[in-house]
């Protein structure tokens, strides 16, 4: 059995794609180009499960121990110090093959969708070249070997969201959009960036086999060096963690680096059902589980990761009740879901809860993508139907979408923690895994479940209750919008019954699944709580809303306005930033170093005037100055050198 | 008989009287013959020196030979670009062929 | 003093006369005419030396083909009876003082050094310079010889295609041609 293979086929089939696509798509095949990158998506994920099967059930386990299979590893640069390399090469262990799953699920859902939602837009060839592209980018991250490898990949992806954001050009916002995106994951990056330079100094290595070795060995040569070398007052391998981890927050808008995500819904809604809700955004929960040994080992970084995730998670659920425009609540319910799994890592490293997080975090990115990418494409359903972002807009839906209305109920009911849909399964793990080992985050935790399910039902009643609009539109999509509503609806109420533990576990053991149904009576009936009052506020239109708004006064407001975070990221970009560093460095680099180099320029041509003279283009005098030049250096010669 | 350095002298003042044409002549035939007379200048040490002072060898005479060929090449070839520029600028004023200048 | 040392004296004062001359007359023919005698003169130092087969060549290539040229060259550029203009004064003062440092330099080297005059016999045969001419080996210049020739052919060429640059004057390219043909039969 070679994984080689076929693992490489994952990634270079959507690659090829889209060269294919982005090359010749639009000219030679722009009607065929969608089918060509379903097709080639439809492969990736046939080979993406049969990889699931093949390690979870025949290959990957050893004495019940899930081993990492390094299916390919080829040296790209050699450094010469420390023996440090970077290799390319495809790593399949539990978490690898799991994401393989979700992201060609997803994506092939997404294409599928898109066939639909895209119809008679020009680009068509070109958008599913970057949907190729952002699929190569995303399966080739999950399967680094590396952190080197990592960070190509993920970079790949920021480019290829970024392309797919600003894919409506002629829009300014989805530039603006595109541009902020790309620049506060750029920004983020940097400091991954250097986060893993440090671990490769310090521990010798980018390989993350060889790194979680050596780390976790207090006697080997990277852990001593890690623990030796410091910076005020927290060790090198503290450093490198927290910085790493901003690289990963980045990526995955927790804040304060949430900002570019609610403005990253200016792409397509299918794109956002891909990027922005299943794969780009967990990337940086993905990058924390890849080196959660690592991070097992330093509370400091383990603290960092909970407390940025606890706070997400709240922060954006309390800002998704007060939006209306229906994407951005979906955004924020992101974040807010992101957040769970961060904090669930977070509290994973301590006391006897360490497996228990881990497993709990990637139970909830499984089954998070799933129905957050079905929410994502119901919502797509409905904007196309509507022709507007806007809740206000809407209502009275359900009779109009049946189909919609009802598999968005389903994920509704998936992400607020209904039992028996997926959501339940993993928030309840993620709740058992904060209360054995922080009570304050199990609170917060609780009471962003409630919220949740209060501002999902919300969009929902909002959506397909309340009044009927006027609307010029009388048919719900085609079959292939309905399909994969009708895919991941399924996947959202079965996917919570998968024996998760028994294949993703920090140690690689299958884990007896924890569920205890006293524990989960008190999230439940938070849950029912919230999803009744969403019901007693908006099943029918009236002014209890706008009344409750008013009550809350300048907390409503300051919810509304998202905290706002977008305006102090202005006053700190354009007063501070601008003015007290751009505005002096623009004046350097104006007056200083281009007048260093005008300067130089213009002596240059004071002397060339001063000079020129002397070139006068008249021979004999070139002939008279040689003559006095030869008779005196001969003289001196002569007289006072011999 | 006639000292060596008597017919050095002569040499050397018919070089430099070449020199003197040369600076302060404009017309560029003109030029040309200053230059005539200062190779012939040289020739002649060549063969002086060949004579008196080595007489065992030929090597002189084979400079002074192969100087006369190269002048009149030289001469052949200045003469041409003389003309063209006669043709071109209708003047053979050394100065007034510095276009050649900044 | 012996006749041979007058011989001397009178060839090399006509010389430097007619040198003189040659390069402060104001009209080019006459220049011209005096570079011809201080040229002639150069070939009777020759004669007085007893290398005659140089003072041949000084006579054939000098007096009889580029003097020739330059007179040629003088009617076809038709100032011949102009007067030239005259350099500036302080070019002319500077090349004097130029040309005095020179000679006093030179001189003065020369005087500095005692050439004494071999009393070996000088043999300079014509049909030894034409042997060692045509030698491949030590001493030989077959190698110069042959350069000397791709030169002249060199100059011949290019003498012909400067000249015809727009359209072509036949004369000078005769004039060149008839110079560098009659040189390669040296």
């Amino acid at each position: 059995m070679n994984y080689a293979q076929f693992a490489a086929f994952i990634l270079l089939l959507p690659l090829l794609s889209f060269v294919v696509l982005g090359i010749w798509g639009r000219r030679y095949f722009p009607r065929l180009a969608a089918w060509l990158g379903t097709a080639s998506m439809a492969a990736v994920c046939a080979l993406s499960l049969y990889a699931a099967f093949r390690y979870f059930f025949v290959d990957g386990s050893v004495g019940g121990v899930f081993q990492p299979i390094i299916a390919m590893q080829v040296p790209w640069l050699e450094f010469g110090y420390k023996n440090l390399s970077i290799d390319l090469g495809l790593l399949l262990d539990p978490i690898s093959v799991m994401m393989l799953v979700v992201i060609s699920l997803v994506s092939l859902m997404v294409h599928i969708f898109s066939m639909g939602y895209m119809k008679g837009e020009e680009r068509v060839p070109t958008y599913y070249a970057f949907l190729s592209l952002f699929s190569f980018s995303m399966l080739g991250l999950v399967l680094s070997v590396n952190l080197f490898q990592i960070y190509i990949f993920w970079e790949l992806v920021g480019v290829s969201s970024f392309l797919l954001i600003g894919f409506f050009f002629t829009k300014p916002s989805a530039v603006a959009a595109s541009k902020k995106a790309f620049i506060v994951t750029r920004f983020a990056d940097l400091f991954f960036l250097i986060g893993i330079l440090i671990m490769g100094i310090q521990a010798g290595s980018f390989d993350f086999g060889m790194l979680l070795q050596q780390l976790t060995n207090p006697a080997s040569d990277a852990s001593v060096a890690m623990a030796s070398a410091g910076f005020l007052g927290l060790s090198a391998l503290t450093w490198a963690l927290v910085l790493i981890f901003i690289g990963g927050a980045g990526k995955s808008a927790m804040l304060p680096l949430h900002i570019w995500l609610p403005d990253a819904m200016e792409g397509p809604t299918p794109v956002s059902a891909l990027i922005h809700a299943a794969t780009m955004v967990v990337a940086g929960v993905y990058l924390v589980a890849r080196l959660f040994p690592a991070f097992q080992l330093d509370a400091v970084a383990m603290q960092v990761v909970t407390w940025v995730g606890a706070s997400s998670a709240l922060f954006a659920a309390v800002i998704a009740c007060t939006q209306t425009d229906i994407k951005r609540v979906l955004a924020y319910s992101t974040m807010s879901q992101i957040g769970y799994m961060m904090f669930s890592l977070g509290v994973g490293g301590q006391g006897e809860a360490a497996a228990l997080g881990y497993t709990a975090s990637m139970f909830h990115l499984f089954t998070h993508a799933f129905f957050k990418s079905l929410l994502f494409l119901g919502a797509g359903a409905v904007i196309h139907f509507v022709h507007s972002n806007d809740m206000r807009d809407m209502g009275g839906l359900r009779r109009l979408m049946p189909l919609t209305h009802i598999s968005f109920l389903i994920a509704c009911l998936a992400i607020a923690g209904v039992p028996p849909f997926a959501g339940f399964f993993s928030k309840e793990e993620i709740l058992l895994a904060a209360w054995q080992s922080n009570q304050v985050v199990y609170y917060l935790a609780l009471f962003t479940a409630a919220l949740t399910a209060f501002y999902m039902f919300r969009l929902y009643f909002m959506i397909f209750w309340q009044t009927d609009k006027q609307y010029h539109h009388h048919s719900e999509g085609t079959w292939s919008m309905k399909l994969p509503l009708l895919v991941l609806a399924a996947l959202s109420i079965s996917a919570g019954f998968v024996p998760f533990s028994q294949f993703v576990s920090a140690d690689g053991r299958a884990a007896a699944t924890h569920m205890h149904w006293q524990f989960s009576i008190a999230p439940v009936a938070l849950v029912a709580l919230g999803i009744g009052l969403a019901a007693w506020l908006y099943q029918r239109q009236n002014d209890k809303p706008a009344r409750l708004a008013a009550s809350l006064g300048s907390f409503y407001k300051g919810a509304y306005r998202k905290f706002y975070f977008d305006e102090l990221y202005l006053f700190v970009t354009h007063r501070i930033l601008f003015k007290m560093i751009g505005k002096p460095a623009a004046w350097a680099d104006k007056r200083l170093v281009d007048g260093a180099v005008n300067a130089s320029g213009d002596a240059t041509m004071a002397a060339a005037q001063a000079i020129k003279g002397w070139q006068s283009g008249r021979v004999q005098q070139y002939v008279l100055v040689f003559l006095i030049a030869v008779l005196l250096l001969a003289a001196a010669l002569f007289y006072w050198l011999v | 008989m006639v000292p060596v350095s008597h017919i050095l002298f002569f040499s050397t003042a018919l070089f430099f009287i070449g020199v003197y044409g040369l600076l302060t002549r404009r017309n560029m035939i003109a030029l040309l013959m200053s230059i005539e007379l200062m190779l012939n200048s040289i020739n002649i040490n060549f063969v002086v020196f060949n004579k008196y002072l080595w007489p065992g060898q030929l090597d002189g005479v084979f400079f002074s030979i192969f100087i006369i060929a190269i002048a009149a090449a030289e001469a052949a070839v200045a003469i041409a670009i003389v003309i063209n520029l006669y043709r071109s600028h209708l003047s053979v004023d050394v100065d007034d062929a510095a276009e050649l200048k900044y | 003093m012996t006749l041979a040392q007058i011989v001397f004296y009178l060839l090399a004062a006509f010389t430097l006369v007619m040198a003189w001359l040659s390069v402060s007359a104001r009209q080019l023919f006459r220049s011209a005419i005096w570079l011809l005698f201080a040229l002639v003169g150069v070939a009777g130092i020759y004669f007085w030396m007893e290398m005659e087969f140089i003072a041949a060549v000084q006579i054939v290539v000098y007096v009889g083909g580029v003097v020739v040229l330059i007179i040629f060259s003088i009617f076809l550029t038709n100032q011949s009876g102009d007067d030239m203009p005259l350099a500036g004064i302080r070019r002319r003062i500077a090349a004097a003082l130029a040309v005095l440092f020179g000679i006093g330099f030179t001189a003065s080297l020369v005087a500095g050094q005692s050439f004494t005059a071999s009393t070996q016999v000088f043999d300079n045969e014509v049909s030894r310079i034409g042997h060692a001419m045509l030698d491949t080996g030590v001493g030989g210049y077959a190698l110069p010889f042959e350069a000397v020739s791709l030169l002249l052919l060199a100059a011949m060429v290019g003498c012909i295609v400067i000249a015809m640059k727009d359209g072509g004057k036949e004369k000078i390219n005769s004039a060149a041609t008839a110079a560098a043909t009659e040189q390669n039969q040296q």
